[in-house]
């Protein structure tokens, strides 16, 4: 299992320790509605799990982005940034938000996999 | 990540007679003023405003108050309650209006039309129920107050909504903007005004709830109408520079501040052959003559970043100067529109300001309104 799930609807793919990906659930993207502007963390800044780590902007609403687990952010989607929409048409892949250097695997081993995931959602 | 967007609302909702139709296109639907209502369909709001900007959408607003006031002194016993010219209003033409209360606050925004027989009035979702008790309570005795909740409201809006409703009843045509009569659509009797909430040409139509889905398939099967939420309504409200009630106009706002003194007709202000004679005059007159404080201001960002209702406009050194009232990234225009009150010294077009946002401090600069061109026919 190599992509986990937040409770706040972001996604971590963590096949690369050193640089695991990060975005929003085809979920929060449907939710949100058209996105069109998102603010990305600081490469080489480090956050702690839960930190807010970027924002992502629709034309109705604004939403946090935060860090599913503690570490370095190594690289941020730059083609995002000029085309937010990405985060709607793929969030799962061409809309990735940032990349992070993952330091306590206990911590991804404590998010959701896909069955929790999908099953929080049958409860919203 | 965390937004209210991503909350359920379980309170119960009512349901206007398109409820059903708006599920069936696969709306998302959301509460608004008590209603469960359609914020977007599948096409999502940015498709929706544009096809509106370029094309024809069509929008229930079945959520607003629809009212009949009858009787011979009825546009007198209006002008009680509005500083408005009604009783020289033709029979067939619209007027913009609003309800103002003793401070010279504005109680709701409306649109009047006076019809053969009696004025139609069409208020805001959240403000009828008040406004339905305002008027019996202090026009009642002179008029009929008829509210109207077994119609429905839709709005067909943008430059191709004449052709498209034109199939359905080419004697539309004749209407210019802010003029009404009643037409034949769909085999249902509506009454029909060139008006609406977009800033494009197009009509709002008063049908019998019964006739209303068969009326919206009729238009929807026009090859230039498309279903519009009211996502798409806002936005393209805001691009036009039109007030949202309860935004940015509320009970604390007047009309004077809010850059709505064109809608004063002369007849009614100081002066005028019938000036005065309504909540709050002797406020709003003395704001006509000394002029006001604060001002309603069209805002556009210098950067790309989203400025939002709430967010704090300040000067070069942080001191504060207002609050957004509206704001999004405009999606014809392609930039972060806002309106804001701000103090009348810091007003002026093109004057640069700063709204704070998440921390940061966000270049935006005083500027006309609207933001896209009016496009009525006239």
């Amino acid at each position: 299992m190599t992509t986990k799930f937040t409770a706040d609807h972001e996604w971590i793919n963590i096949e690369d320790h050193d640089a695991a990906v990060v975005g929003i659930t085809l979920h929060a993207q449907d939710a949100l509605g058209d996105v069109v502007y998102v603010d990305l963390p600081e490469v080489g800044r480090s956050y702690t799990q839960g930190d807010v780590a970027g924002v992502v902007e629709s034309v109705k609403a604004a939403a946090d982005i935060f860090m599913p687990v503690t570490g370095e952010v190594v690289e941020v989607n730059e083609a995002l940034r000029e085309n937010p929409a990405l985060a709607n048409s793929d969030p799962m892949g061409e809309g990735w938000f940032f990349k992070v250097k993952v330091t306590d695997m206990a911590q991804f081993d404590g998010l959701m996999d896909p069955p929790g995931y999908d099953a929080l959602l049958k409860t919203l | 990540m965390s937004a209210d967007v991503l909350r359920q609302n379980p309170a119960p909702l009512l349901h206007t007679p398109l409820h059903a139709l708006h599920v069936e296109l696969g709306a998302k639907m959301v509460p608004f003023a008590g209603y469960a209502m359609p914020v977007q369909y599948p096409a999502g709001i940015l498709a929706e405003h544009r096809h509106c900007r370029y094309e024809a959408a069509l929008f229930d607003v079945s959520h607003m108050g629809q009212l009949q006031l009858r009787g011979d002194d009825a546009a007198a016993a209006l002008e009680s309650l509005v500083p408005q010219d009604i009783i020289d209003l033709p029979v067939g033409k619209q007027r913009y209006a609003f309800f103002t209360n003793t401070q010279g606050g504005l109680r709701d925004d409306l649109m009047v039309t006076r019809r053969a027989d009696h004025l139609f009035l069409i208020v805001n979702a959240g403000c009828k129920v008040d406004d339905t008790q305002h008027l019996i309570t202090h026009i009642g005795h002179r008029c009929h107050i008829v509210p109207m909740p077994d119609h429905a409201l839709l709005a067909l809006q943008g430059p191709k909504a004449v052709v498209a409703l034109e199939r359905l009843n080419p004697a539309v045509a004749t209407l210019s903007f802010m003029t009404g009569g009643d037409f034949d659509l769909a085999g249902a009797a509506c009454f029909v005004t060139r008006s609406g909430y977009t800033g494009e040409d197009g009509f709002e139509i008063s049908v019998p709830a019964d006739q209303a889905v068969a009326l919206a398939r009729a238009l929807l099967a026009q090859p230039e109408v498309k279903p519009a939420g009211l996502g798409a309504r806002d936005t393209l409200r805001l691009e036009a520079g039109l007030c949202l009630y309860g935004h940015d106009i509320d009970a604390r706002t007047s009309p004077i501040e809010a850059g709505l003194t064109w809608a004063i007709q002369k007849i009614r202000r100081p002066g005028g052959a019938r000036a005065g004679g309504y909540p709050g005059a002797n406020v709003i007159d003395g704001q006509l003559a000394a002029g006001v404080s604060v001002k309603r201001v069209g805002l556009v960002g210098l950067e790309k970043v989203p400025v939002r209702e709430g967010a704090a406009i300040v000067d070069a050194h942080g001191s504060p100067l207002g609050r957004v009232t509206s704001g999004t990234l405009g999606p014809t225009v392609h930039e972060p529109i806002a309106m804001a009150y701000l103090a009348v010294n810091h007003a002026g077009l093109q004057h640069e300001v700063y709204a704070e946002v998440r921390g940061k401090r966000l270049p935006m600069r005083v500027s006309t309104m609207p933001f896209t061109p009016h496009r009525y026919h006239r």
